[in-house]
């Protein structure tokens, strides 16, 4: 749970702004970013999240930093069984 | 040095191991506390212990939420999921912590509904396709989490979920902090700042720990070249004789930190009194509890439990490697009764716990070394 995933926004859903789907590798799910809404979010930012919830807006490098550290502590695999665990659509 | 070569950037950890070799004092024993079980697993999992020289030690904080959760809590939990029509979820990290009478896993092993979720909001999903299932959220975490439970409170009233309520068991890092600093046991020169907690509380928030105190605090990311430099930030601040909050994870952390997630967790919560830590003993002001408004949504008003309080087993000595006054494995139950498949302590449980990471890592490079 103490995991932040980086995530890049592909899509937002009109009908519930507190929701964005983020693309993370190959897997793509909603998460909530009402966390960020005051910062004017975009397509193609980049987000980390923890528990389903985006929680800080982050530069490219510093997402692929992320994950390569995800990988380096053996964490990745979890990252991604956590993101594809997400079930709140 | 033989694994800085794995690592990004070997050529500036070099330097910056050079660096602390040429700050560190050899004359001076240098204890540096990392609050945060993110940076304990890193600096276990990288061996960064062996690139720093001997007289600067590493203290292993507080700041893993698994660890530092009473046995009576886990217990108070499991009881929720003994009653009929219960379904408690909780994160996966809780699902091995034990209990008086076993962990989450062996409870649902016997029989209660226990689900493992990712997201508070998966649990509030789980109580709008169960009406007739009464669902409780394990909620833990510090302040990085605590925004997530707050704005799911938030949702279900707005959606009117009644059979939702959560069982609150945030805490927040700062009064920790605080109560290490009192404590008459413990000597820390300066601290890690947590990286993600930060994200939310900023660095504002530690800036009494250089007031009042006199000790540097440098907010760090968590690449091995990230606690170098931040090791590096301190040493220079201690050479000064200078005491500040730096943020060497600026790139991650806003020095204000993340207002909306403040604001929603002042909406919902409150400070309680007093809260127990796993190690710490009870610490006033230190965790949040669910303010009147959202009393509905509250398990601890909705349930009764049996709220007692449990002491760890005698001969585990969590508390004493909480505080860094022993390390892991100087504790009695250290890799014979308690070992990650069976811990018996929850520093044992989270890969974030100092005895997971160490017994997983250090030992493990230690006994290479023998053989």
């Amino acid at each position: 749970m103490c995991l932040a995933i980086p995530g890049r926004i592909v899509e937002f859903v009109p009908a519930e702004p507190h929701l964005a789907v983020v693309e993370v590798g190959k897997v793509r799910r909603r998460v909530n970013v009402d966390l960020l809404r005051a910062d004017g979010l975009a397509l193609d930012d980049w987000v980390l999240i923890h528990v389903g919830f985006a929680m800080v807006k982050i530069g490219v490098a510093e997402a692929d930093e992320q994950m390569r550290l995800l990988a380096l502590l053996g964490e990745d695999k979890q990252a991604l069984d956590e993101l594809e665990g997400y079930r709140f659509e | 040095m033989k694994f800085v070569d794995e690592f990004r950037d070997p050529k500036l950890i070099r330097q910056a191991a050079q660096e602390i070799r040429r700050l560190a004092r050899p004359d001076r024993h240098y204890r540096l506390m990392e609050v945060c079980g993110g940076h304990t697993h890193a600096i276990y999992r990288f061996g960064l212990e062996d690139i720093l020289p001997d007289n600067i030690e590493l203290v292993h904080g507080p700041g893993c939420p698994v660890c530092v959760l009473p046995m009576g809590r886990v217990d108070d939990g499991l009881s929720l999921a003994t009653k009929q029509g219960v379904i408690l979820a909780a994160f996966g990290d809780m699902m091995r912590v034990p209990g008086r009478t076993g962990s989450p896993l062996e409870h649902k092993a016997r029989g209660a509904d226990i689900r493992m979720v990712y997201s508070p909001l998966d649990a509030l999903k789980l109580a709008r396709e169960n009406p007739d299932r009464e669902v409780v959220f394990f909620a833990i975490g510090f302040e990085t989490t605590a925004p997530s439970t707050a704005l799911t409170l938030r949702a279900a009233r707005q959606l009117g979920v009644r059979n939702f309520s959560v069982f609150c068991n945030h805490v927040t890092i700062i009064p920790a902090i605080r109560a290490i600093l009192d404590s008459p046991d413990m000597r820390v020169e300066a601290f890690i700042g947590p990286g993600h907690v930060s994200t939310v509380i900023g660095c504002r928030a530690y800036e009494f720990i250089c007031r009042d105190y006199g000790k540097p605090l440098v907010t760090s990311g968590f690449e091995p070249l990230d606690v170098l430099q931040s090791i590096v930030m301190i040493l220079r601040q201690l050479e000064e004789g200078s005491a500040r909050v730096e943020n060497q994870y600026a790139r991650v952390v806003p020095w204000e930190g993340n207002l909306p997630a403040l604001k929603a967790m002042a909406e919902v919560f409150e400070l309680r009194p007093f809260f127990e830590w796993r190690g710490l003993g009870f610490i006033s002001q230190s965790a949040l509890r669910i303010r009147e408004e959202y009393a509905d949504w509250d398990a601890e008003r909705r349930f009764s439990m049996p709220g007692v309080r449990v002491t760890d087993p005698k001969a585990a000595q969590c508390g004493e490697v909480l505080k860094g006054v022993l390390k892991p494995h100087q504790c009695k139950l250290f890799g014979r009764e308690c070992t990650p498949e069976h811990p018996v302590g929850a520093l044992m449980v989270s890969s974030e716990g100092a005895c997971a990471a160490y017994y997983n890592y250090a030992l493990r490079k230690n006994s290479t070394v023998a053989v």
